[in-house]
């Protein structure tokens, strides 16, 4: 008999279109001290199989058929009083994203105790030293004074602590993690993975981990079960899925994954997924506008030179400027990037990956130090014409493929602006004309154009974003996290495709990410960076091979240890 | 946290000072002041010596401290019409106006966020929707409206309740109030109702709104996860949450419907501070214009300091970023 047993699973959603089968026919056992990992890409399902276990779906979803079973006793069909019951009491769940998991109102203290004293027999005094405890546990330090302190207090590490003391509160038997790690740096992820597999030894707790990483099912797994489209199409112990896959897209999906050991020209693609459209083979864009000789000067030297830049913010504004109170993003960051290269940045968040790309593009102002494009000081410049001149030369795609286009512009007007405003064509129809080659080069096709943005998916709008900064002819292109939202067979067709275009273009590019494997597929040269400061610049090959500060061997050693098959 | 109140302190004084200063102008700049006082047939000479004894000739400063330092003693000069002090016949009023207005408030606070909870828990029972439709008549109606109905119900058809007054009042010592006699409760409850009802509809809806906002949280499906009572996250957990943006509208409500209550009080023959400054409009009587104004800024200010310091109170992710 299995600690948790799930039996023919369906889940529905129903929608005007009929029913939507969110889980098809689903079967899985979970041992106690076991770590079984369910993966998949967004939609597959993944989440659903955790939240219908503690019969906890969004409205309208409902389980439409099967079973499911803890310690040999049927769960699903209990009334929603002895549901409630088993929820937190046998069965714990950790949730995604620890910066919104916990009520902001309350102390950790109040939250830990509330749940103890529902669950477990005991008076506030006995559980105040329980939830003490709890916090050391999950590695929680001075938690005698911190289990006053309210959730805002502390980091997004530490919540995420809280969180697993929260669903460890009752000693359950069962605990469901959905996407524990997704919002964590690196070396947090590392910390909180070790945490949760000595917490399922030392317990004997039987876990689900549902993610979409491979590297996080290779680190703490013992068996993997492989979701597409509801379906369940593998499963078996994780060295067994992952290195010797059976089924089509099992394979696909592993070989998408970017490489961390080695370099390879193109990202392999995900076949299995119908959609996957890769630019037609016959377009040479040597023949279309893109491809033209562009307007601009030729100059020597490097595309973008930084020196010394600095940017502070205002975190507390006070009456006179010299009582303000500064944050400091950079403190003094120097680099260049040559012509036709790709030049990485890699660091964890809050490092300032972003605030560099914001001004050298001149989104902000930089406090100290220059940036020059081509040799020339923007911020110096008077002439408001040369100004505009540079600057259609830098072009930038944003993280976030969602909040990044106007939801109430069509997707050829999208485009169509920078063109406008650069006055890169002379009438409508040469517009027109330039929009449609445009999505055609970036796999869309021009009958895109009459679209708006939230009829596309992230990747497909993600290549919208590519499209826009293309527009202007650009020689240097900014692209920050373009895919950090994106699944990875999605992220494999995106990365490809500026690929391809730098390539083709010539385009010299600053790619920035908290990937490393990422990285090293597509840059030349890398710069790490830490708390503002860059800590190591070298070619991307003798940094993994021969990283040489302290801070670049960690971050390599955390890298989720998942070779690919080769 | 007293840097932050005394910082918002010293803000709602500028903001007084700047009101002070557009009522003086108007005191000062509408009409003159002087023929409004005198007769037709006073002499140009002695009419400059009533200005200079009024001190109208001074420098523009010393003109608006003396103002200011009236107003802050409560003295707005005489009004044109009535001859007696403004600050006599305000203090006459406000009693009036704020027995109506807070009884109101707290109608629509005690009964709008208990069916706000309500619709937001229930979403789909049949209450919920006869709440929200007929929450729509109470937005839409315009409140003379609403007042006239009331008063051709219970007033003239069933004779239950007075149409207009205060009905007997009891003074206790500078206050007078209805609330110590049948008949001054009485003629409460029609004024009442009708100042209620918009603002009653408005905290419905905005505490549903809001709480539904609350119940769509990872918190409170993370405390379900848990295993906690649908009690402790409804009335724990999310309405504490709903409260904090609640709390803004609603004092800014209050502000209004003691500004505000001119309408109502004018269907039902109020005398409150709103009748009052409808008379005083109709007769250019200046003084109890620039009294009002500077009465009612005054509250607007002390209630939103108030709604900023309960907010800290509240929240304490405000308490660290203000703290120091």
């Amino acid at each position: 008999m299995s600690l948790l047993e799930i039996k023919n699973l369906t889940v529905k959603f129903p929608s005007r279109k009929g029913d939507f089968t969110a889980v098809n026919d689903v079967s899985l056992s979970v041992e106690p001290g076991e770590i079984l990992g369910i993966v998949g890409e967004s939609g597959a399902g993944k989440s659903t199989v955790g939240n219908a276990i503690i019969s906890l779906l969004d409205p309208p979803g409902y389980v439409s058929g099967g079973s499911v079973w803890l310690k040999g006793e049927r769960i699903d069909d209990l009334d929603e009083n002895l549901k409630s019951a088993i929820r937190g009491k046998r069965i714990g769940m950790i949730f995604q994203d620890p910066l919104t998991s916990l009520n902001p109102l309350e102390t950790v203290g109040a939250q830990l105790i509330e749940t103890i004293t529902l669950h477990l027999d005991i008076d506030e005094k006995a559980a105040r030293a329980r939830a003490i405890d709890l916090l050391n546990q999950v590695g929680i330090e001075n938690s005698e004074e911190r289990v006053d302190q309210f959730p805002h207090q502390f980091s997004g590490g530490m919540r995420q602590r809280v969180v697993i003391a929260l669903a460890l509160c009752s000693d359950p038997e069962v605990v469901i993690a959905d996407e524990p790690t997704t919002a964590l740096d690196v070396s947090i992820q590392a910390q909180i993975l070790g945490l949760l597999r000595k917490l399922c030894e030392d317990r004997n707790v039987g876990m689900i981990m549902v993610t979409h990483d491979m590297g996080v099912i290779a680190e703490i797994t013992d068996r993997v079960a492989v979701m597409y489209n509801g379906k369940l199409v593998e499963i078996g112990k994780t060295d067994k899925v992952l290195y010797n896959p059976t089924h089509d897209y099992t394979k696909s999906l592993i070989s998408a994954v970017p490489r961390p050991d080695k370099k390879s020209h193109r990202f392999p693609l995900v076949t299995y997924i119908e959609d996957v459209k890769e630019r037609p083979e016959d377009l040479k864009l040597s023949d279309m506008w893109l491809g033209k000789t562009r307007d601009y000067e030729e100059f020597d030297g490097p595309m973008l030179q930084v020196e010394n830049l600095k940017q502070d913010f205002v975190v507390k504004h006070a009456i006179f400027k010299r009582n303000h109170k500064y944050f400091t993003a950079l403190k003094g960051v120097s680099f260049d990037i040559k012509q036709g290269e790709v030049f990485g940045i890699v660091g964890e968040s809050g490092s300032g990956k972003s605030t560099i790309a914001r001004c050298v593009t001149g989104i902000y102002e930089p406090s100290g130090g220059t940036v020059s494009i081509c040799g020339t000081d923007l911020n110096k410049l008077e002439d408001k014409s040369r100004q505009n001149y540079y600057r259609r030369q830098t072009q930038m795609v944003f993280q976030d493929p969602f909040s990044s286009l106007n939801g109430r512009m069509r997707v050829e007007n999208i485009i169509a602006e920078p063109i406008i405003f650069h006055k890169q064509a002379t009438n409508k129809t040469e517009v027109k004309k330039i929009v449609d080659e445009l999505l055609e080069t970036v796999g869309l096709g021009s009958n895109a154009a009459q679209k708006f943005p939230h009829e596309f998916s992230g990747g497909q709008r993600q290549r919208i974003s590519i499209a826009r900064a293309l527009a202007t002819r650009p020689r240097f292109l900014i692209c920050d996290e373009p895919t950090s939202a994106l699944d990875v067979s999605i992220q494999a067709q995106v990365l490809n495709l500026l690929k391809d275009l730098q390539e083709e273009l010539g385009l010299t590019m600053m790619f920035i990410s908290h990937d490393l494997p990422v990285i090293r597929q597509m840059c030349d040269r890398v710069a790490v960076m830490q708390s503002g400061e860059i800590l190591e610049i070298a070619e991307t090959e003798a940094l993994f091979n021969t990283p040489q500060h302290s801070y670049t061997q960690s971050l390599l050693g955390l890298m989720p240890k998942f070779r690919t098959v080769s | 946290m007293l840097t932050f109140i005394a910082k918002r302190m010293i803000q709602s004084v500028l903001v007084m000072i700047a009101v002070g200063l557009i009522t003086f102008a108007l005191l000062r700049f509408v009409g003159d002041p002087i023929s409004n006082m005198v007769g037709q047939d006073t002499s140009t000479a002695e009419r400059e010596e009533l200005k200079e004894a009024l001190g109208l000739n001074d420098p523009f400063v010393i003109q608006f401290a003396n103002f200011a330092k009236n107003a802050v003693k409560g003295e707005f000069g005489l009004s044109y019409t009535l001859r007696v002090p403004v600050s006599q016949l305000l203090s006459e009023r406000i009693p009036a106006t704020l027995e109506l207005s807070i009884l109101s408030a707290l109608l629509a606070l005690f009964i709008g966020m208990p069916m706000g909870i309500y619709t937001a828990i229930h979403k789909d029972s049949w209450l919920t929707k006869l709440f929200l439709s007929s929450s729509l008549v109470g937005v839409s109606l315009p409140t003379f409206l609403i007042g006239i109905l009331l008063i051709l119900l219970f007033g003239v058809m069933f004779r239950w309740l007075p149409t207009f007054g205060r009905g007997e009042v009891v003074d206790l010592g500078w206050w007078s109030t209805g609330l110590l006699t049948w008949s001054g409760i009485k003629s409460l409850i029609l004024p009442t109702i009708t100042l209620a009802i918009f603002q009653l509809t408005l905290i419905m809806r905005l505490v549903r709104a809001e709480m539904l906002e609350v119940l769509r949280t990872d918190y409170i499906k993370f405390g379900r996860a848990r295993g906690l009572s649908m009690k402790s996250i409804h009335y724990r957990h999310a309405l504490k949450n709903t409260l904090i943006p609640v709390i803004t509208i609603t004092g800014l409500q209050l502000g209004s419907i003691i500004a505000f209550a001119l309408i109502t009080e004018s269907v039902f023959q109020w005398p409150g501070m709103g009748l009052l400054f409808i008379q005083a409009i109709g007769n250019a009587d200046v003084p109890i214009m620039a009294a009002y104004l500077v009465l009612i800024a005054f509250i607007f200010v002390a209630i939103n300091l108030l709604v900023d310091i309960l907010y800290v109170v509240l929240d304490p992710r405000l308490r660290t970023t203000v703290g120091d």
